[in-house]
């Protein structure tokens, strides 16, 4: 079973942390064993998950896509329907109720698009914890209406000055305070990246999006699909869909930003183009120079825009059990277009990425396989950068 | 022997403590650097750490992390460092240790880490992101080196955590003085006696304590409880206050060796 007692994933994953955070780990990871256990805990998120986030969140067979595409079946998982409108929710409402257990009362958070921040605001005012979230002053200025929200939520939004003034400064910011504020503060990460236990425990929360669709995919079709295919920034939503079908015969394609190009040294594709190394406390595929510094990542979605990417993903490539690929920015706004037009669905432009390469990937299959596809989050939120890419005023 | 271990063996006879000074390799530039190190040997740094500059580093409050992100401006790296060190060597005996989050040693490449570094005269590695959990490889390429692998201890290390620090500690432990990130402070806890007596209890190792150390008179304080003072910070500051200035180097070396004389006082 991976991660191993110390979140190895072979080489990948670990603690890169300083010595202060380390008890602080070992305590989170006995406590998250404890509850995982633990049948209270499990009915406790099993309850939220129902009644608060909306679960489970519909598999829908996207019949006009399918024919416009002309190959395989394709199901949505409707993630973007799930409450706050992507799926980050589904970890917050986890870890808080894991901080509410160790008598945690304040809450901090690192947020790139305002996603995540809007779903750990979200989760401590349910819980009545303190909320504060790191935020880079690019993204607060790119991302003003999930800010509004996260203030509306009664959370404190703490702007980041430091380095590329986006999600990596705003992770190095919240990792900061932590180390500070330890005895008192959980650290909810948003994605499957940082030190163990966080790239499993979140992993295990997003889990619920693969459970569910297998469940739901045999119900519908009687049998395991034959892809699965998700947008891969730290990767969260996609280890949530492929980990349940680990040893399923289904072939899991990570799909990330290449920005303006592979070749434009301005894309997040950690490990189309990564290389091994240690950030934000684990090892993984990173995007940096000769010299081991960290490279400033570029994509039009703000969730994807970051050079690390969590080390299950790393090991998956390295064992070849899914294959990654890039799309650009360009290619996302093709994607986002051509859910809009086909469903009448507005995705967010992170699974944009990943309907994309649908175009790609379902003409060359038979009309009896089938994909599914996560449709992470809904797409209100990049309304105003699709418009000022479109040169339209809204 | 080791230069870390000459020096503490001369400071015990004496009853004396370390004054270990830190400074941002590259900060504001190479050649101020390395003329500010020499002035820090003469004026009572009994140990230099060097800072190598790093993109993201999570250990570091502002006053470190805005001169790293200068020397990386400078493009330093280690290569240049190794460089500087092997300058300083003609001059200088002190031990030099290089402070250095883990991501560019390992870019780097750790056999060839320990073989240049080796051949520049460093003394010892200090890496504040590689917790004993995950320094096996590091250890491995040190091993027979002589060169030291200087292990942290915090607040919040557990009892288990001290005696594996312990059990494999080489040159000194750096015991952080509080939960957070580097930078001078008013206030420090006051736990620190405590928990460096508590540390000392499992080992032989000198325990050295750094991270907020902001004047003269913590420093006493704390030289009277532990084998050393980092002091970082506070030199960062001076430099970036006088740089520049005609007298630049006296005034920073005048700061250190008030730092210095409070903690050989």
């Amino acid at each position: 079973m991976l991660p191993d007692k110390k979140g190895h994933f072979e080489e990948f994953g670990g603690r890169y942390v300083p010595e202060t955070l380390m008890s602080a780990l070992e305590e989170l990871t006995k406590e998250y064993e404890k509850a995982k256990r633990d049948k209270r805990f499990k009915k406790e998120l099993n309850y939220y998950l129902r009644q608060y986030v909306g679960r489970p969140t519909p598999l829908y067979f996207a019949r006009r896509l399918t024919e416009k595409l002309g190959g395989a079946r394709i199901y949505l998982k409707r993630e973007d329907l799930a409450h706050t409108g992507a799926h980050k929710i589904n970890n917050t409402i986890g870890q808080a109720i894991l901080a509410v257990r160790m008598g945690k009362k304040r809450i901090i958070a690192e947020t790139g698009a305002g996603q995540h921040g809007v779903a750990t605001a979200t989760a401590a005012a349910m819980f009545g914890l303190e909320c504060e979230v790191y935020m880079g002053t690019d993204d607060i200025e790119r991302q003003s209406l999930n800010v509004f929200r996260m203030k509306l939520l009664g959370a404190k939004v703490l702007p980041v000055t430091s380095g590329s003034k986006t999600l990596k400064d705003a992770t190095n910011e919240a990792i900061r305070d932590w180390v500070t504020n330890v005895c008192t503060t959980h650290y909810i990460i948003g994605s499957a990246v940082g030190p163990h236990p966080y790239p499993a425990m979140v992993r295990d929360f997003q889990s619920v999006i693969g459970k569910e669709a297998k469940q739901q995919i045999v119900k519908q079709v009687g049998r395991i699909p034959d892809y699965l295919v998700a947008c891969v920034g730290g990767g969260s939503n996609s280890i949530g869909l492929f980990h349940p079908f680990f040893k399923t015969r289904a072939k899991f394609i990570g799909v990330e930003a290449a920005g303006k190009g592979l070749t434009s040294g301005k894309h997040a594709a950690t490990l189309t183009k990564g290389r091994l190394g240690s950030l934000h406390g684990s090892m993984s595929y990173l995007l940096q120079s000769a010299d081991g510094q960290i490279k400033i990542a570029h994509s039009i979605s703000a969730g994807l825009d970051y050079p690390g990417v969590g080390p299950e993903h790393s090991y998956y490539k390295k064992i070849k059990r899914a294959k990654y690929v890039a799309v650009t920015d360009n290619q996302a706004l093709e994607g986002f277009n051509l859910l809009a037009e086909t469903e009448g669905i507005l995705p967010a432009l992170e699974p944009s990425h990943a309907i994309y390469h649908l175009k790609k990937l379902a003409p060359k299959l038979s009309k009896n396989q089938v994909i599914i596809l996560c449709l992470s989050g809904r797409g209100d939120k990049d309304a105003s950068v699709v418009a000022k890419i479109l040169g339209e005023k809204i | 022997m080791n230069r870390i271990d000459k020096t503490f063996k001369r400071l015990k006879k004496k009853r004396d403590k370390a004054f270990i000074a830190f400074i941002t390799a590259g900060y504001p530039n190479l050649s101020a650097t390395k003329s500010v190190v020499k002035e820090l040997a003469q004026r009572g740094a009994d140990i230099i750490e060097l800072g190598v500059p790093f993109s993201d580093p999570l250990a570091d409050g502002p006053t470190i992390q805005a001169a790293s992100e200068r020397a990386l401006k400078n493009r330093v790296n280690l290569k240049s460092i190794f460089r500087l060190v092997k300058e300083l060597r003609k001059d200088i005996q002190t031990p030099i240790a290089l402070m250095t989050y883990y991501n560019p040693i390992f870019r780097y490449g750790l056999e060839k880490f320990t073989k240049d570094a080796l051949r520049a005269g460093v003394d010892g590695v200090i890496v504040p992101d590689l917790p004993i959990d995950e320094d096996l490889a590091l250890r491995k390429a040190l091993r027979g080196s002589g060169i030291k692998e200087i292990l942290f201890l915090a607040p919040t290390s557990t009892t288990d955590r001290i005696k594996q620090a312990a059990r494999r500690a080489g040159g000194f432990i750096y015991y952080v003085s509080l939960t957070g990130v580097t930078g001078a402070r008013k206030k420090l806890p006051q736990e620190i006696a405590r928990n460096v007596r508590r540390i000392k209890q499992y080992t032989k190792t000198p325990v050295c304590v750094g991270f907020g150390i902001s004047g003269p008179k913590q420093a006493e304080k704390i030289a009277k409880v532990a084998d050393g003072v980092i002091v970082g910070s506070v030199l960062i500051k001076a430099i970036t206050e006088n740089f520049g200035k005609k007298d630049f180097i006296k005034r920073v070396g005048t700061i250190a060796r008030n730092m210095g004389r409070a903690v050989h006082r």
